[in-house]
């Protein structure tokens, strides 16, 4: 067990001691009063300096969080005001989001991370009132009159270590905007401030790192184009091991129709590399003339967590690489975060992109006609509709090892508004699918507690701390249905949930959505199938088994 | 507590100034003249300022909230509402948050049990209490029409014959009087007993409750117990709306206090958290559609940006690209 995660035990006994959301007595205290306290745990550690002068992102330096001195540069105040000066002008969300919030309190237990540390400044409130504070006190001649009325601050080094904290204790999961009254969104204020803090030097390696090797590579994992194609290769391997089946991605190749963008985290990581094996049998059992990019090899965008300016240079690569292939339209794999960036910024960012067509199903001949503008279509939009149109033939059976539950992905479901198409295609591969209560399942469900770059091994107890919520829903339904299997259809969930099951359920494991339909999917001239995709056996399926097929 | 006692001796103050001013000092004409129509012109100035600097203000990217099914395949229903995909779907979006406080409604409440385990309630009393409160006030407003018109507006005859529908005093007793004194209890109670609440809550929450309890107060005493006579009151009003800077006649000094702290409410809105009467119609998570991939959203300041292109990672890459088989463009 890592040693930044807190024993199960002592959390758990922190939990029971305080059974209330509110953690503490805070009857004498205001919370600008309260220390911001960093331990072991509960962030992640600073970019390397060399990382940031890749990226060309200020103040490269060596500094450590818990230190007293963070090496801030001269002036530092003035960057910071004059940088949230710039970004209200140019954003009306933000500045009508931080005029207009009544302090109703709706927002209050709403976030994962105030469910599980009962930390006040977790509150989405008050998380924007960190800001608020400062920005109010921007107004000299009210704050003169008004002195301590209006609750305004100077932007102190104590008050800019607690917008490190927080800000970075938020996920931009919109959990609090599906509830505030105004519609204030916290993300907008968090993608702000991280935005503010990165010109003083403040960010987090988990992201930078990233953020630079998709620069330079093409993908967050930094793998080059041999590494990566070799690696595909592999999982075809596998793939023909398991099923007698070849299937034969094409990498980089021109005239396609379809270019394939997924996160990398598909390609390396376990277990989404299941679910990249889920695609690539789907593609071949219905002939897709499809290729996919060593350049454009990122469907995330950890560029998102750092400025507007770099999470649209690095969105850039897939309409520059599909201009170049010459495909008409792209398609993408599962992940959270990539679908907000591809839905809600990307035509804005980088489009229009008149060298593609609009997309249609080469299978079924469906128009998506909901991506006219964009080109690019989500792979759960896309399956749902071969399903739909009787294209694909599955087993269900093939998954009856497994008892689901599906999790939603805050940005799939709170900045895309895609809740049916997953689950339809869910129902068809699976026979045992168990929704999760209804308060924690779609717009209202929870963060995995690591989205938004802070999936770092050292924020470990803060990751499982908001994960709970998350947790104790699948814990729901493990007692009452016995589910044993969390379904997902994001990248960062696929890393993130198995820890936090290990953690709070153990037996429960993460599967991509694709990957079960890649178990289930009956593909011409297989072999007999006995186990599923991670080697796992299936049942009434082992060779003495009365096999139906 | 001095978040809370601040903000009450100001109203206290404030209450006391016209009291003073009127009863002692003789300064009707300031009060029953000048101030009020200061503060209108002030606040029509300042909200009208608030409205247009929001409007003045980008919206580079479309951040729709989706809290329901996005449009997608033809034989998905859509969640119009919550996730429009037309302006009208938005606009019924928009209306149901201005009228019936729709994101409150969904409101829950999370308890952590010993297990340790989640649960979820319900909790609708904010909904209720927060509706009961904007729609009393609303309906208040309107019926003090006939104070600014000398026939009375037929909907304020009719809001005022529904509000007195309970004719249990002399005059009619209003609904709304009690059900916004009880609203603003209640806003007021649970601010002071929600341990969240409590830390949430700055002075700029409490006051705006006071000033209002105020103003409902001076309205109530002056209709039941001290029984102002409303003729010269209804005078002064008609003579305010025809612009005129005639003095006012003889008018009990209880009608100055209430006057007094509309009109510091009416300078309090447009620079306060009150300004979200008008931010709710502009809110860009409710406002927009989520048809951010049918039809491109334009950014106003959008510049030309470099990127790493294709070109210089094969440049980079080329000889490990050549040996994987990897297609490529210069030799």
């Amino acid at each position: 067990m890592s040693k930044y995660l807190q024993k199960q035990a002592d959390l758990q006994k922190e939990f029971d001691e305080k059974p209330s959301s509110l953690k503490g007595d805070y009857a004498q205290k205001e919370w600008w009063e309260m220390p911001v306290e960093f331990r072991e745990g509960n962030f992640c550690f600073p970019a390397k300096p060399e990382v940031i002068e890749e990226l060309g992102f200020p103040n490269p330096r060596k500094w450590s969080v818990t230190e007293e001195d963070w090496q801030l540069p001269e002036g530092w105040q003035k960057t910071l005001m004059e940088g949230m000066r710039e970004r209200i002008k140019k954003y009306r969300s933000l500045k009508l989001y931080l005029d207009s919030c009544v302090r109703c309190g709706a927002c209050a237990d709403k976030c994962h991370f105030f469910l599980g540390t009962g930390d006040p400044k977790n509150m989405p409130v008050l998380r924007a009132e960190l800001v608020r504070s400062v920005y109010r006190g921007d107004f000299p001649v009210v704050e003169k009159i008004l002195k301590g009325f209006a609750g305004s601050r100077r932007l102190t080094k104590e008050v800019l270590r607690e917008w490190y904290m927080y800000f970075y204790q938020c996920t931009e999961c919109r959990r609090c905007s599906v509830f505030c009254p105004m519609g204030i969104d916290t993300a907008e204020i968090t993608i702000m401030v991280r935005e503010i803090l990165q010109l003083v030097g403040l960010n987090n390696n988990w992201i930078l790192a990233p953020v630079a090797n998709c620069n330079r590579t093409g993908n967050h994992l930094g793998i080059e184009p041999h590494t990566f194609v070799q690696n595909i290769e592999s999982l075809v391997d596998d793939i023909e091991e398991l099923t007698g089946v070849t299937v034969n991605p094409t990498f980089n190749r021109k005239g396609a129709e379809i270019l394939f963008i997924t996160p990398s985290g598909d390609v390396f990581g376990d277990p989404g590399v299941y679910t990249m094996m889920g695609y690539m049998l789907l593609f071949e059992h219905i002939g897709l003339d499809y290729t996919i990019s060593t350049y454009a090899s990122e469907g995330g965008n950890f560029g998102f967590f750092t400025s507007n300016d770099m999470m649209r240079k690095l969105n850039a690569k897939m309409y520059h690489e599909a201009e170049r292939l010459g495909v008409k339209w792209i398609l993408g794999g599962e992940c959270g975060h990539m679908w907000r960036v591809v839905h809600q910024y990307m035509s804005t960012m980088n489009g229009p992109a008149n060298f593609l067509e609009e997309p249609v199903s080469p299978i079924t001949g469906t128009k998506f006609s909901n991506a006219k503008a964009t080109k690019m279509v989500h792979i759960a939009e896309f399956t749902a509709d071969l399903i739909h149109n009787n294209k694909l033939k599955l087993d269900p059976k093939r998954n009856d090892h497994l008892r689901t539950t599906f999790h939603d992905s805050c940005n799939v479901a709170r900045g895309m508004g895609m809740f049916e198409e997953p689950r339809y295609v869910l129902r068809k591969v699976c026979n045992s699918f168990h929704e999760m209560p209804e308060n924690t399942i779609r717009e209202q469900t929870f963060c995995c507690g690591s989205g938004s770059g802070i999936n770092a091994e050292e924020n470990m107890t803060m990751r499982m701390k908001g994960g709970f919520p998350r947790a104790n829903a699948v814990r729901h339904v493990r007692e009452k249905h016995q589910v044993d299997s969390l379904v997902t259809i994001c990248a960062i969930d696929r890393a993130s949930l198995p820890p936090l099951m290990r953690y709070w359920n153990p037996g429960v494991s993460v599967y991509g959505l694709h990957e079960l339909v890649g178990n289930a999917l009956v593909m011409d001239g297989e072999k007999k199938r006995t186990e599923d995709l991670r080697e796992d056996p299936m049942t009434g399926f082992d060779d003495k088994g009365d096999d139906v097929d | 507590m001095k978040k809370i006692l601040i903000p009450l001796a100001m109203v206290v103050v404030l209450a006391l100034v016209p009291f003073i001013g009127v009863q002692y000092l003789g300064m009707s004409y300031l009060f029953g003249v000048i101030i009020p129509y200061a503060a209108v012109a002030l606040f029509v100035a300042g909200f009208f300022y608030r409205m247009v600097d929001w409007l003045g203000r980008p919206v580079p990217y479309n951040i729709t909230s989706t809290c329901g099914q996005e449009q997608s395949l033809e034989w998905i229903k859509q969640d119009s509402i919550e996730s429009p995909s037309k302006p009208w779907h938005a606009a019924v979006r928009v209306l149901m948050e201005v009228f019936l406080f729709r994101s409150l409604f969904r409101n829950n409440k999370a308890e952590l049990r010993k297990g340790p385990d989640l649960v979820y309630g319900s909790a609708k009393w904010l909904w209720l209490g927060g509706l009961v409160f904007h729609w009393s006030l609303l309906v208040i407003v309107l019926r003090h029409a006939r104070f600014f018109f000398v026939m009375t507006p037929g909907f304020a005859d009719s809001l005022e014959q529904m509000d007195s529908f309970f004719d249990i005093t002399l005059p009619a007793f209003y609904l709304t009087d009690a059900l916004v004194l009880s609203a603003i209890t209640f806003l007021f109670v649970r601010r002071v007993t929600d341990a969240k609440m409590r830390i949430i809550s700055l002075p700029t929450d409490y006051f705006p409750l006071f000033l209002l309890g105020g103003i409902v107060g001076a309205g109530v005493l002056m209709r039941y117990i001290a029984k102002v006579d409303v003729m010269p009151v209804k005078d002064q009003m008609l003579r305010l709306m025809s612009f005129s800077f005639e003095p006012p006649g003889e008018i009990g000094t209880l009608f100055y206090v209430h006057l007094f702290l509309v009109c510091v409410l009416l300078l309090y809105f447009p620079f306060s958290k009150l300004v979200h009467m008008g931010a709710i119609f502009l809110s860009p998570t409710r406002t927009m559609l989520n048809n951010s991939r049918e039809k491109m959203h334009v950014n106003p300041w959008r510049k030309p940006m470099r990127i790493r292109t294709y070109g210089e990672y094969e440049d980079d890459y080329r000889e490990k690209m050549k040996k994987a088989k990897l297609p490529i463009e210069k030799e």
